[in-house]
């Protein structure tokens, strides 16, 4: 038994197909009753690593700790603390909404009436009652994902793993969905997720770590990350407000006097000149210009 | 926040993905036409269009019947490679997988709603033969007999089926594989007798598994004499049982490493 009750305690993951490593030791660690996001491009390894965490993958080497308990010798213990939502809607297309909320809820032990009150219970919340008893090959990307988390805590489980929640889906969705994935923290559930969007996971999460190739190659909380690369920006913009140019700092007032002398006579007068904090684009494109450059040293 | 962790009971799961199933195949209405549909019109087909070349007496539809009930079972039994395939390939298995829902109950749901579906489709299909002229002067037990001969087929079916939307990388390619056995019905006894047939496809015909079990159901409706073929059919479908079990269970091993 680990000491330290992390809900998500990992060291040392690796993970080979066919002789290709997709995870190269990643160590983290998720406070039980956070948000925890996984960020990094398609193919990084995130969706190996959300499935060695709920127990549908093992791993070659390294250590996984649920809340205590080791994912390779208690896979059922495992199971009981989370619920899995997929990178593709999980849900039954041929099924209701109402009808895919009561199976899921039998399915994880509730009696039938509970599991009745239950999905109505949820439908409410999700915004899912006129679709009730529509089958839900008819439902948008956006009612599928509502569906999807609702199916996934019709019985609450303390650790939720979403894998790319938000793919696919319009702003208003996108942002309807957070709002509920945040209403889960605020009731103490641990939330695992991946995403490719960087927006995303600096709204979210209060950890981030960036995954590429295999590696995890930053980690911390968005303003740690973006203290990380200790960096202001000059932002150029013309007189209709299109950007120019970016230009980083190291945000002493020395540099960025002689960035701006440099810059006086070769553009128009009237450009506009603005001075911002690093946004998660910018710490992204830091730390993976930086791994390339350590991958280019490496060989 | 434990105190939910429960698990459902096996007889709660089993039952809660046969009803699944049903509904699915309720609600595939294409799917659903096409295998009642289908085997009704290649009846007709073959008694009124091949019937009179075949045999000129006007029997034919007795002859046919039996290998009309197992085209049709057959074909009804195809849909469940692609059932089963699609859960394989869509996100659901791994929710199942991960809330310690045993992979088979969600096969064993399909296989039972498929078995339940080609006996309402084969009811059908013996209404209609009776409807264009089919008579038998089969005894409540003989009916018994070949009613529990032709559910074994289909079961034995389903399960093979099954197993191929297991093995098959997604939906299209199990319907194509699963094509492979639906043309087994046309080189047996089914519709013509196999000493028709030249001498190597009469090997051929003679020993696979569509030419016993159709003897055997004509022997029971038609009360002709049964020969060894009822023990054949037995022997064929507990042996393909066991070959569809052993696969599934092997290519659900092989997926479940690799996913």
């Amino acid at each position: 038994m680990h000491l330290t009750r992390y809900a998500i305690d990992v060291h040392g993951l690796s993970k080979s197909f066919n002789g290709t490593r997709v995870l190269k030791q990643i160590d983290f660690s998720v406070s039980s009753g956070s948000i925890f996001a996984l960020l990094g491009p398609n193919g990084a390894g995130k969706t190996t690593i959300i499935h060695i965490l709920s127990t549908l993958l093992n791993a070659d080497a390294g250590s996984v700790f649920i809340d205590g308990h080791d994912v390779s010798a208690s896979k059922e213990e495992v199971k009981q603390l989370i619920s899995l939502t997929g990178q593709y809607a999980a849900v039954d297309e041929l099924l209701t909404a109402q009808e895919n909320l009561i199976m899921m809820g039998r399915l994880f032990g509730l009696k039938a009436v509970v599991a009745k009150q239950r999905a109505l219970t949820l439908l409410q919340q999700f915004d899912l009652v006129d679709a009730a008893h529509k089958t839900v090959r008819t439902f948008s990307g956006g009612m599928r994902r509502r569906l999807d988390l609702a199916v996934s805590i019709i019985v609450k489980k303390p650790i939720l793993f979403l894998d790319e929640p938000t793919t696919g889906l319009d702003t208003v969705s996108r942002r309807a969905l957070w709002a509920m994935i945040c209403a889960l923290k605020a009731q103490g559930t641990t939330i695992f997720l991946t995403t490719q969007y960087l927006e995303e996971a600096d709204q979210l999460a209060d950890h981030i770590a960036f995954i590429s190739n295999g590696r995890i190659v930053a980690q911390g909380t968005a303003d740690e990350l973006k203290a990380q690369i200790n960096q202001d920006i000059i932002e150029l913009r013309n007189e209709h407000n299109e950007m120019l140019q970016e230009i980083p700092t190291d945000g002493t007032i020395q540099q960025l006097k002689q960035r701006i002398d440099e810059l006086i006579d070769h553009v128009p007068a009237q450009t506009r000149i603005r001075i911002r904090r690093p946004s998660m684009d910018d710490v992204f494109l830091s730390v993976t210009d930086r791994r390339k450059e350590e991958i280019n040293h490496e060989q | 926040m434990n105190n939910e962790s429960l698990k459902s009971s096996v007889w709660v799961a089993q039952l809660i993905f046969i009803q699944r199933s049903i509904r699915h195949s309720i609600r595939n209405t294409d799917a659903m036409i096409m295998a009642i549909a289908l085997p009704i019109l290649l009846m007709l087909l073959f008694t009124y269009v091949f019937g009179g070349a075949i045999d000129p007496s006007g029997n034919y539809v007795t002859y046919v019947v039996p290998g009309t009930i197992l085209l049709c079972a057959g074909f009804g039994s195809s849909s469940v490679a692609v059932d089963v395939a699609q859960d394989m390939t869509n996100g659901i298995i791994d929710r199942f997988r991960t809330m310690s829902v045993r992979s088979l109950d969600v096969i064993n749901g399909h296989v039972v709603a498929s078995v339940l579906r080609n006996l309402l489709a084969t009811t059908l299909v013996i209404g209609v033969a009776l409807l264009i002229g089919f008579r038998t002067e089969a005894s409540f037990l003989q009916w018994l007999g070949a009613i529990g001969i032709i559910t074994l087929f289909i079961f034995t079916f389903t399960w093979l089926f099954a197993a191929i939307g297991m093995m098959a990388s997604g939906p299209s390619a199990a319907g194509g594989y699963g094509f492979v056995l639906l043309f087994l019905p046309y080189l047996s006894s089914a519709f013509v007798p196999t000493n028709t047939m030249p001498g190597w496809l009469r090997g051929i015909a003679d020993h696979q598994p569509i030419t016993p079990i159709t003897e055997t159901i004509r022997s029971l409706l038609n009360d002709s004499p049964l020969h060894t073929n009822g023990w054949w059919s037995l022997g064929w479908c507990g042996g393909l049982l066991l070959v569809a079990f052993v696969l599934s269970a092997w290519s659900f091993q092989r997926k479940s490493g690799r996913r």
